[in-house]
């Protein structure tokens, strides 16, 4: 589903983010990447959503080759990832059930459809009744699940959650991890940043650890060490 | 519904409905748009009107060639016909020596002693030719070609062509005073509309940077470039549209209070009355053009302005 191969991104000399990282990872994988701030995770992610370009190596993502991707046709791979971000990037003027159906709107997906859908996500994240409020009016956790809601919504083969509970009290963070073990029980890979050490240790997944831009292990089953 | 339309659709909307969401950007923008919209469009006012009365003035300067009593009217008939073909004669009037009697008569009606004199004598006014011409800054030329020999003899040895002396030379300096005025009105107005521009455009980027993020967050999402910029320009041409007419209302309120509480008084060089006329005769066309001018900044500026925040080009 994603394959990494001898990835590196290299800013200038003397900052070098990532250097020659192989990573696999299989369809209906829950993966967690843990490592401190400045290792590198939010790179790896930056060019898994194309934000950014490596400096060498390879990137496949759910069939599609990086080195071939026209810049024209970025904005369809996108919606082909859901991606969830520490800060929400919510649309601030728009209601819970807009920002929701805005990653609808934009592929076309029918009005009709856009009110069936809507409502059945927002339940699975547990915001059914928030439907129209502005995000200014929920918590922190609750716009975090909206954010979810929208990466979710036109059902993307893999999840990308960022530091999702970066920003968030220990007991909405757990509310918001319960969501992605759901999303990933329904066979969505879900690739997820985080150095909360509880989260890791509790979910008992594959870990990732990064390290000065390199993988330093890779252990499936495992808790929390740097 | 087709896929284009759902979008075209959805565009429009979220156009409609960001203009009311964000009243708070919305408001600052159309208050700037409408102050430099109203200050162009009078202006341009102000500018036709200036111009009508130069063009006034213009009108009444005109040449006189008094012509000597012995020519016949074969003579009088090809210099017409010569003069007329000239492209800077607008007009081409003959007095005979009778009207000009009678048109003195009238002029010094008041004063018998000259009655008296002018009626002992046989009419001692000699018949003229009164020409208007288009430019009266070509004047030089056009009395060139009424002094060429051929014409020469068929003027008054005394009086030959008013174009002389003191009247030669004020005449020239109001051709050059009005020719500069006018350049200075459109130069002004040319400065003035690229510093509007200018102003319009940086408004309406700052309203666009203030949701920059909301720009950033529809690319990560996989939007089009036109479906993000679609709403920004709606909701601009909305602003554009406004502005329009509020700018024109304004214009509109303020000549019916001026006009019948100033009555047709002239202000130096701006002549309310014909101000009011123009503006009032052009009153649809003034509008349609104020509104497509407001709404083509508000769609051209928002296109430039949201075009650095929606580069999908990566970064290497």
């Amino acid at each position: 589903m994603i394959l990494l191969d001898r990835v590196s991104k290299i800013y200038n000399r003397k900052s070098t983010a990532i250097e020659r990282i192989n990573l696999h990872i299989e369809p209906k994988e829950f993966v967690i990447v843990v490592g401190q701030s400045g290792a590198g995770k939010t790179t790896l992610l930056r060019l898994l959503t194309r934000e950014e370009k490596p400096t060498s190596g390879k990137i496949v993502v759910g069939g599609i080759d990086y080195d071939k991707l026209k810049d024209k046709d970025i904005p369809l791979l996108r919606r082909k990832i859901g991606v969830v971000f520490q800060d929400f990037k919510l649309l601030p003027n728009r209601t819970v059930f807009e920002n929701v159906a805005f990653a609808l709107e934009i592929v076309g997906v029918s009005t009709k459809e856009i009110n069936n859908t809507v409502p059945r996500v927002l339940d699975i994240v547990n915001l059914k009744n928030k439907s129209d409020n502005m995000p200014y009016e929920l918590s922190g956790g609750e716009r975090q699940r909206v954010a979810i809601a929208r990466a979710i919504v036109r059902q993307p083969k893999i999840l990308i959650a960022d530091e999702p509970t970066g920003n968030l009290d220990p007991k909405y963070a757990w509310d918001v991890i319960k969501v992605l073990e759901k999303i990933n029980r329904f066979g969505t890979t879900v690739l997820l940043t985080t150095h909360n050490q509880e989260i890791v240790n509790k979910l008992k997944r594959r870990v990732v650890t990064i390290e000065n831009g390199k993988i330093v292990s890779d252990r499936t089953n495992a808790s929390y060490r740097l | 519904m087709k896929k284009s339309m759902i979008t075209l659709y959805r565009v429009l909307k979220a156009g409609f409905v960001n203009f009311f969401r964000n009243l708070s950007l919305a408001l600052p923008a159309v208050a700037v748009m409408t102050v430099t919209l109203f200050i162009s469009l009078f202006l341009y006012i102000a500018n036709v009107t200036f111009s009508n009365t130069i063009t006034q003035i213009n009108n009444k300067i005109s040449i006189t060639v008094y012509l000597s009593d012995s020519v016949t009217s074969t003579q009088l008939k090809y210099f017409e016909v010569q003069v007329k073909g000239l492209s800077n004669v607008k007009k081409v009037e003959y007095i005979s020596k009778d009207e000009a009697l009678a048109i003195y008569k009238a002029d010094n009606a008041n004063n018998q002693n000259l009655l008296q004199a002018v009626s002992e004598t046989s009419n001692p006014l000699p018949a003229s030719i009164n020409i208007t011409p288009v430019d009266i800054n070509k004047i030089q030329d056009l009395k060139n070609f009424i002094n060429q020999k051929q014409f020469i003899k068929l003027q008054d040895k005394q009086l030959g062509i008013s174009y002389s002396g003191d009247r030669k030379q004020a005449i020239d300096r109001i051709a050059k005073a009005t020719s500069v005025m006018r350049e200075a009105g459109l130069i002004g107005i040319g400065i003035f509309a690229l510093v509007s521009a200018l102003i319009i455009f940086n408004t309406l980027r700052m309203a666009i940077f203030n949701r920059k993020d909301e720009i950033t967050i529809m690319r990560l999402l996989g939007a089009r470039p036109w479906y993000i910029r679609g709403p920004f320009v709606v909701e601009a041409a909305i602003y554009g549209f406004i502005s329009a007419l509020i700018s024109v209302a304004v214009i509109k309120i303020m000549f019916t209070i001026f006009s019948s509480s100033l009555q047709a008084s002239s202000l130096g060089l701006l002549d309310i009355s014909y101000a009011t006329k123009f503006f009032n005769d052009h009153f649809w066309i003034l509008l349609s053009a104020q509104i497509l001018i407001g709404v083509l900044l508000g769609v051209l500026f928002s296109i430039v302005a949201t075009a650095r925040y929606l580069k999908l080009r990566t970064s290497k």
